[in-house]
């Protein structure tokens, strides 16, 4: 691109900070615009976010609490995504994972932490696999689509969970969980914070993501699929046995999002534990353009809206489920993708 | 200082001007006959439907249409005859408003028209039916043609447009189902679907290209007495083609290109099989020296046996019937056709991409009937597809990656956990410098040139010595000196011994390179010779199915 | 098993299923024009919300139901915005919208938790009116009940019959040659989501004004994603749908009219049989090779778009 181009456009690399800047700014007005019509105060409420999630300690551990399940389950998309496939399945991978999980904790509730935890963490990568293989067996086979397939069985997912509840597994005192976990088989804590292993297995997690599509042969071809699948192809890369891998190896995440969810997090198995979990992973992946770091920096920002819409509901009798309007607004402001004014190019 | 005078012509007087260089034009074209083959042609009385005068396309690289004149007149059935690269779907285009021509004019009714684009050729009434058939599948006949008519009522009567379709289609065998669906239909009721349409729009010039090549051969007959009807009844009508045969059965005239010019212009009757492969073909070869020495083994063991090789017709796809193909290490089989007839499933089907429906493929005497096809490239095949860009390249990666993607397991270390990144680099850049070629590893693919690709991709399936090698058309879109390099790398690969399979439209080249010859027409081997033992004339006749008496299903 | 039983869970199936079928009616017309919205969810809770609120505030229901039909259309022009102005990728998009439902709803909704409403009248076909008094309760519906059928007969004529519907078909199933024909795809899509999200407005407005009659934050339960499935199960047809609405709505009630005949199947596994039933049918299309989705939604569901 010659400069003559270009015209008078900026430098590329200010041009994207500024169009995250404008983005994050328009965003922040909108719901602001919103906050305002119901006769609140954006610039208190906005404060109150702040100091809520950023200003304490346990604000900020609160905030590595909710961003936990997101780096899995945007992992879970971001995986599949590098060989073109869609995986909006993570809810229902998600809630498999806690089912095969939470029948390890209930069955095996006798053995110590040290084996359970283990046995409850591979079970629920299980459950979540199985969950991703018709569809990625499907979508192999030119079948159906792996989009329309994840999304009817996250359908699916929640009344298997609660079938297994209500039916067997529910606690005397309340059939829409079950009881307790046992100690044993809850994941151990980050001091006094509610922070869980699981956090670590998610950094992990997305650093040996990073690692094996960068560095390694696998990497390189499922890149290539992504790429131009009829050119790996004839490459003599075995696609289809990729992409039934890969969407096993996602939904393995996802469970593990799940288990961790139920194991560390709740305690329990609730039935519709997850309000959107794993869409939440969607979009953040989807946000970070499916690379790891993004992925840390996304779930971490929308983890603090999330968080501190907590303060909102406490202070201003405003229903938690409102702080999806923030994140929703956000998105929006990200997919209508505004373009800084730029003179027109020269033809 | 001298006052700059500019003279300014009227309008109308440039519009009188070119008027009239038009009729001296056409008076000059009319006397001069009809080509160079000689043969009055009687001026006819009528003004045509359109008159094209020495238009000009130019691509980059590429001169598509040199200088073309044409009349078609209305009640004629004229045929624009030629091999692929000839020019004819690029006229066509430039007719239809989907080009831009550079130069040279266009008159419909002796008026010139602009045609620049699809919407005003409907306005002159052309219409074209392309290979790409524009019918929307999952509609039905009825609702196709609704579509397009120009003053469709809220609630329109589709028994009413049916009825109409009917009556259009009895009156030129152009019998369809209207209520059925697109995609139901056979693609040659499709085809007379999309001629329908055309039709209720009342197009007075119909362009068809290639339409007999989705067709099963009594559906070309059928075909041919629809376009009769149709010229009987006043149209215009433009048949693209490159098989003899149907010029000779349907035309009225044949105009022939060869490498964007009009080589000739030939009433039916003066038309014969001898006198259009003259034209279409260049007879004369050019002397380029090249090395052709064999390795002292000669006709060893033959590397690739394709034995009774079918493969299935998929959608509209040409499929194989009863393929018997043997390639020797050490030789060079030429594979001569237009392109269409084959040559694309031929090289699939070789890589494992496409599965045989009947017969035994061997590589190196092992049944490979059934292998994936990284097995295959295991064994040691390189295959050079005909459009690399999409087939053989991953544009996001970079040159560098794209290098090793066929050879992932030979490149891995660790077991798998890493890749050896500078033995890639290293084997890439003298494989590069052997073949004389010179592009960059670094940055993404999809920034390399076209010409770059095609090197790329060359470099990438010739290194590592080869057992087999599948060219498809490797010298498309090259240079003359990157031609002339990539053939000797062909040649290189067959002094190591291994065995090429050369599939090109390029006659020249597959005489020059090849040590054995076949011809691929409609799916079928058409025949196999040795160069010395044959002819351009032979191969060209072969090539468009004149050899045969009717076309074989 | 009594036909009253019977009665019971056609009745029951009813009046579940009319919000399920106005929304799948809504999101047909969306999808046939190569638009699929994945936030149905919430666009169907903030009409819920917003018709329940504006009955509840100013005591009448039809005024209840004319919000809600134009909430609908709004949070359905707001996916048109981003997917056709600004050519973003449809499922994010639809997503994004889900999470705005589910966040405006509550807040709309949250005043009227709890707050009664007087509902639509339930009326009885006059033919019907001498039924024995039990038979006759379980056949009392609602306007919004009746008409539903004819809506969804109305869906058909449009699209299969109108010039309106046709050049909607043209640009769900190809674009590129609709333009050709002289057709605005850009156009014809908002006017399909409006259309859509009208029908979708008044889906939800029959759940919380008239089968409901109450308000509780993310009540629509997965309507939303249901009415996808089942969009898919009808092969995008208007008059498939109703059928399916019933198969779909009906899967619990008639869980409970196998009970009384003594067969013990759990309701929630009753309740995948629809989801199941379409994979099943979509996996023999598959097979098939035929394709009943309009062809340029496919692209969609490749990320191509």
């Amino acid at each position: 691109m010659s400069s003559r181009d270009r015209g008078r456009a900026w430098p590329r690399g200010l041009q994207a900070a500024l169009r995250y800047v404008a983005m994050a700014v328009l965003a922040l007005a909108l719901f602001a615009v919103i906050l305002l019509l119901a006769g609140k105060d954006p610039i208190q409420a906005y404060r109150d976010i702040f100091t809520s999630t950023l200003g304490s300690a346990y604000g900020l551990s609160e905030v590595f609490v909710t961003m936990t399940p997101l780096l899995l389950t945007a992992l879970a998309v971001a995986l599949p995504s590098r060989l073109g496939l869609i995986n909006v399945g993570g809810e229902g991978q998600l809630y498999l994972g806690a089912l095969f999980a939470t029948w390890g904790a209930l069955r095996f509730s006798a053995l110590p932490a040290w084996l359970l935890l283990p046995l409850m963490i591979v079970l629920g990568m299980i459950g979540g696999a199985l969950w991703a293989l018709p569809a990625g067996y499907l979508r192999a086979r030119g079948i159906v689509n792996e989009t329309i397939t994840t999304l009817l069985l996250n359908v699916v997912a929640p009344s298997i969970v609660a079938y297994f509840v209500f039916g067997f597994w529910h606690s005397p005192m309340d059939t829409n969980k079950t009881a307790n976990f046992a100690a044993a088989a809850r994941l151990p804590t980050l001091g006094g914070t509610r922070i869980n292993l699981s956090l670590i297995f998610g950094v992990v997690l997305l650093a040996l993501f990073w690692y094996v599509m960068a560095r390694t042969r696998w990497g390189l071809e499922m890149r290539a699929i992504g790429g131009n699948p009829g050119a790996a192809r004839r490459s003599g890369i075995p696609v289809a046995r990729y992409l039934v891998g890969v969407m096993m190896a996602a939904g393995a995440l996802a469970g593990l999002a799940g288990m961790a969810q139920v194991s560390g997090y709740y305690g329990v198995l609730l039935v519709n534990f997850s309000r959107g979990l794993g869409y939440m992973g969607f979009l953040v992946s989807w946000l970070a353009g499916g690379t790891p770091l993004g992925i840390v920096v996304t779930s971490f920002v929308v983890a603090v809206i999330l968080t501190g819409g907590n303060l909102l509901q406490l202070t201003g009798d405003v229903p938690y489920a409102v702080i999806n309007i923030l994140l929703a607004t956000t998105l929006f402001v990200v997919l209508a993708r505004p373009s800084l004014p730029r003179r027109r190019k020269v033809a | 200082m001298a006052k700059v005078v500019k003279f300014d012509i009227p309008v109308r007087t440039a519009r009188l001007l070119g008027f009239l260089t038009g009729a001296v034009g056409m008076g000059r074209w009319m006397k001069a006959g009809a080509g160079t083959q000689g043969g009055e042609t009687l001026p006819r009385l009528s003004l045509p439907v359109l008159q094209v005068r020495e238009l000009c396309k130019r691509f980059p690289g590429v001169l598509a249409n040199d200088d073309i004149s044409l009349d078609v007149f209305s009640g004629e059935v004229h045929a624009l005859l030629g091999e692929n690269g000839a020019g004819k779907s690029t006229l066509v285009k430039c007719l239809y408003g989907y080009y831009q021509r550079d130069a040279g004019e266009i008159l419909v009714d002796g008026i010139a028209a602009p045609l620049q684009s699809p919407e005003e050729a409907r306005r002159h009434r052309i219409g074209m039916v392309f290979q790409n058939l524009t019918l929307i599948p999952a509609l039905t006949v009825v609702e196709n043609v609704a579509l397009f008519l120009p003053d469709l009522p809220v609630v329109p009567s589709l028994t009413e447009i049916a009825a109409r379709l009917t009556m259009l289609g009895e009156r030129y065998r152009l019998q369809v189902d209207p209520w059925a669906q697109v995609q139901d239909l056979s693609i040659g009721q499709q085809q007379k679907a999309e001629l329908l349409k055309l039709l209720m729009a009342e197009a007075r010039l119909l362009i068809l290209d290639e339409p007999s090549r989705v067709l099963v051969p009594h559906e070309v007959e059928g075909l041919f007495q629809v376009l009769r009807h149709l010229a009987d009844d006043g149209l215009a009508v433009i048949l693209i083609t490159h098989k003899l045969e149907e010029a000779l059965r349907a035309a009225d005239r044949i105009t022939v290109l060869r490498q964007g010019r009009v080589a000739g212009r030939l009433t039916r009757a003066e038309a014969s099989e001898d006198k259009l492969i003259h034209l279409m073909f260049e007879t004369e070869l050019s002397n380029l020296s090249v090395d052709r020495s064999r390795p002292a083994e000669l006709a060893a063991a033959p590397v690739l046996e394709l034995e009774r090789v079918s493969t299935a017709a998929r959608g509209t796809a040409v499929g194989l019937y009863d393929i018997d193909l043997a390639v020797h290490a050490g030789e060079i089989v030429g594979v001569a056709g237009v392109s269409g007839n084959g040559q694309r499933e031929l090289a699939d089907l070789i890589l494992g991409d496409l599965m045989c429906a009947a017969g035994t493929k061997r590589l190196l005497g092992r049944d490979v009937t059934r292998s994936a096809i990284g097995a295959i490239r295991r064994a040691r095949v390189g295959y050079i597809p005909e459009d690399p860009l999409t087939m053989a390249a991953i544009p996001f990666l970079s040159v560098l990656e794209n290098m090793a993607i066929t050879r992932t397991e030979h490149y891995a270390r660790n077991g798998g956990w890493q890749m050896d990144w500078p033995a890639v680099q290293r084997e890439a850049e003298a494989a590069i410098q052997s073949l004389g070629f010179a592009f960059s590893l670094t940055g993404q693919a999809r920034s390399l040139s076209g010409g770059n690709l095609q090197r790329m991709v060359l470099v990438r399936e010739l290194s590592h010595e080869p057992r087999l090698v599948v060219a498809c058309y490797p010298t498309r879109g090259l240079d003359a000196r990157s031609t002339v390099a990539a053939q000797k790398a062909l040649l290189a690969a067959r002094a190591q011994g291994a065995g090429v399979l050369l599939i090109s439209e390029d006659l020249e080249e597959l005489f020059l390179l090849s040590d054995r010859l076949v011809v691929l027409f409609a799916g079928r081997i058409a025949g196999a010779f040795r160069p010395a033992e044959t002819s351009v004339m032979a191969i060209g006749r072969l090539m468009t199915g004149a050899g045969e008496a009717h076309v074989v299903p | 098993m009594t036909p009253l039983a019977l009665l019971g869970v056609v009745s029951s199936a009813i009046f579940s299923g009319t919000s399920l079928l106005y929304a799948t009616l809504g999101e047909i017309v969306g999808e046939r024009s190569g638009v699929v919205n994945l936030g149905l969810e919430g666009v169907l809770l903030v009409s819920a919300a917003a018709g329940f609120a504006a009955s509840a505030a100013s005591g009448t229901p039809y005024l209840g139901i004319l919000v809600a039909m134009i909430a609908g259309a709004l949070m359905n022009l707001i996916l048109g915005y981003l997917v056709v102005s600004r050519r973003a990728n449809q499922l994010a998009s639809g997503l994004a919208l889900m999470f705005f439902g589910f966040g405006l709803s509550a807040w709309i909704g949250r005043d009227y938790v709890g707050a009664k409403i007087t509902g639509l009248p339930r009326l009885t076909l006059p033919g019907l009116a001498g039924l024995p008094t039990l038979y006759g309760s379980l056949l009392r519906f609602d306007p919004l009940i009746y008409l539903v059928l004819p809506t969804a007969a109305l869906v058909w004529w449009v699209l299969f019959r109108t010039r309106w519907g046709l050049s909607l078909r043209a640009v769900g199933e190809a674009p590129d040659t609709a333009f050709a024909a002289g057709r605005n795809p850009g156009r014809i899509r908002y006017r399909a989501l409006l259309a859509g999200g009208l029908l979708a407005g008044l889906g939800a407005a029959h759940l919380s004004i008239a089968y409901a009659m109450n308000w509780t934050e993310y009540m629509t339960a997965g309507r939303g994603f249901i009415a996808i499935a089942l969009v898919i199960f009808s092969k995008w047809h208007p008059l498939r749908a109703i059928v399916g609405a019933l198969l779909f709505s009906g899967a619990v009630a008639f869980q409970l009219l196998l009970q009384s005949s003594g067969v013990q199947v759990s309701p929630f596994l009753l309740n995948t049989v629809p989801y199941l039933l379409t994979l099943g049918v979509l996996i023999i299309w598959g097979g098939r090779r035929r394709n009943a989705a309009p062809a340029s939604l496919g692209r969609v569901y490749q990320g191509a778009e």
